[in-house]
């Protein structure tokens, strides 16, 4: 299994010669299996590169959402395969029935916020809600549950042939927590990412700018590191940059983070472009 | 054992935070967790007071109607949320584990997370001497 970061920033996409190595492009994943089956997780603008590159001979595409903040749907309308009359795009999102996840996305794309309705578009689109628990997507074996953020938000752990991820791009597990992260059965996404060969975990701020932003769902990056050494994860990538941190920011809080917490967690800056390799087991 | 919903996790964490006594059940009836003053209403502290199933409440409490009356866990407003899933405000009577009567008002919900889910039930707990 494969994931390849289309997009990796939060919030707001933010481009600019400072942001050359980490990018610019808000939350976008592109899971591969072992015979190469795409999974696409989350529909940020990294989206829209990300439809360029896929062939147009790609027929069906499912796509997760682990929710409907705007920085992880903004790139929907110009995914390539909606507009592909022969494709169908299968969303699954958070929701309590497919017409409401319908309705909620619809508000987006529509007049005024986007000129082409949701009905218009070329290419077919399903809606399914993402049940808790575990279900299958081809060859990909997914575990769902709601994590610590405002509003409904997923969290995925996708496994294929023994090698395992986690996706929590907005995830704020230390929120109000005394025993945080020393109380597993009361902490936020344990189970999801419990020993996973790889998290993809918010870690938007430093831990003095956390200090000013508790509640906003967004986690430091020492509480992201300190969640994965206590689930057991062996690598965890960065991901949910701040808008206004450039690359050298973001390698200064890696370094940061490195040297204080935690040697056994392989921390990988969360670069869009990058592609991150599982090994089947 | 398996992580909790994320509803309860963040029923937990603001329940902490109050000096209102909260007391959350699971959907299995067993009890999951109560607060600081909880505990101080209940006597004891959570983490000495081990398992509380729903069931044996009446046993551990001595709990009775505000007249004496013998109080079944099924007719306690935490017992009918819980297990008839409707919410429930009424007054009990009970003995708590320092050995101190207490008549307290609760008020109890059935807790539904996203879709619909049984999560169990919450009651809050207001002493009736309190000020």
């Amino acid at each position: 299994m494969r994931a390849t970061i289309w997009g990796a920033r939060g919030s707001l996409p933010s481009f600019g010669p400072e942001n050359t190595r980490y990018g610019g492009n808000t939350a976008c994943l592109e899971v591969r299996g072992d015979a190469d089956e795409l999974l696409v997780v989350d529909a940020g603008s990294g989206i829209r590169p990300l439809g360029e590159s896929l062939s147009s001979d790609l027929r069906r595409v499912n796509l997760l959402l682990t929710h409907l903040h705007m920085d992880h749907v903004l790139g929907l309308g110009f995914f390539a395969p909606m507009y592909d009359p022969d494709a169908v795009v299968t969303v699954w999102g958070p929701g309590v029935s497919p017409d409401a996840l319908r309705a909620e996305i619809n508000r987006y794309l529509s007049p005024p916020l986007f000129p082409v309705r949701l009905r218009d578009l070329p290419g077919s689109l399903e809606f399914h809600c993402v049940p808790r628990g575990t279900f299958e997507i081809g060859p990909f074996a997914i575990d769902a549950n709601y994590v610590c953020h405002p509003g409904p938000t997923l969290g995925f752990r996708i496994s294929e042939n023994g090698a395992s991820m986690c996706f929590m791009p907005d995830h704020e597990p230390a929120l109000g927590a005394h025993e945080f992260p020393d109380d597993p059965q009361w902490t936020s996404g344990f189970d999801l990412a419990q020993g996973v060969d790889v998290l993809l975990h918010d870690t938007q701020f430093s831990a003095s700018e956390y200090r000013q932003h508790v509640g906003w769902g967004h986690s430091s990056i020492l509480d992201a590191v300190q969640f994965a050494a206590a689930a057991g994860v062996k690598r965890m990538v960065t991901f949910h940059h701040d808008p206004s941190h450039g690359d050298a920011e973001l390698d200064h809080m890696i370094a940061g983070a490195r040297e204080l917490v935690h040697p056994e967690v392989m921390l990988v800056p969360g670069t869009e472009g990058s592609t991150i390799h599982i090994a089947s087991r | 054992m398996s992580q909790h919903e994320i509803e309860l996790i963040l029923l937990r964490r603001w329940a902490s935070y109050l000096s209102l006594p909260v007391f959350l059940v699971g959907s299995s009836g067993e009890m999951l967790y109560f607060n600081t003053a909880a505990g101080d209403l209940l006597g004891v502290e959570l983490d000495a007071a081990g398992a509380m199933p729903l069931a044996e409440l009446e046993a551990i409490f001595s709990t009775a109607t505000v007249a004496g009356e013998p109080l079944p866990v099924e007719e306690m407003p935490i017992g009918v949320a819980a297990l008839e899933r409707r919410p429930m405000h009424g007054e009990l009577h009970f003995t708590g584990l320092d050995g101190v009567e207490r008549d307290v008002s609760v008020s109890a919900m059935p807790l539904q997370g996203q879709g619909g889910q049984n999560l169990g039930a919450i009651a809050f707990f207001w002493e009736s001497t309190a000020g």
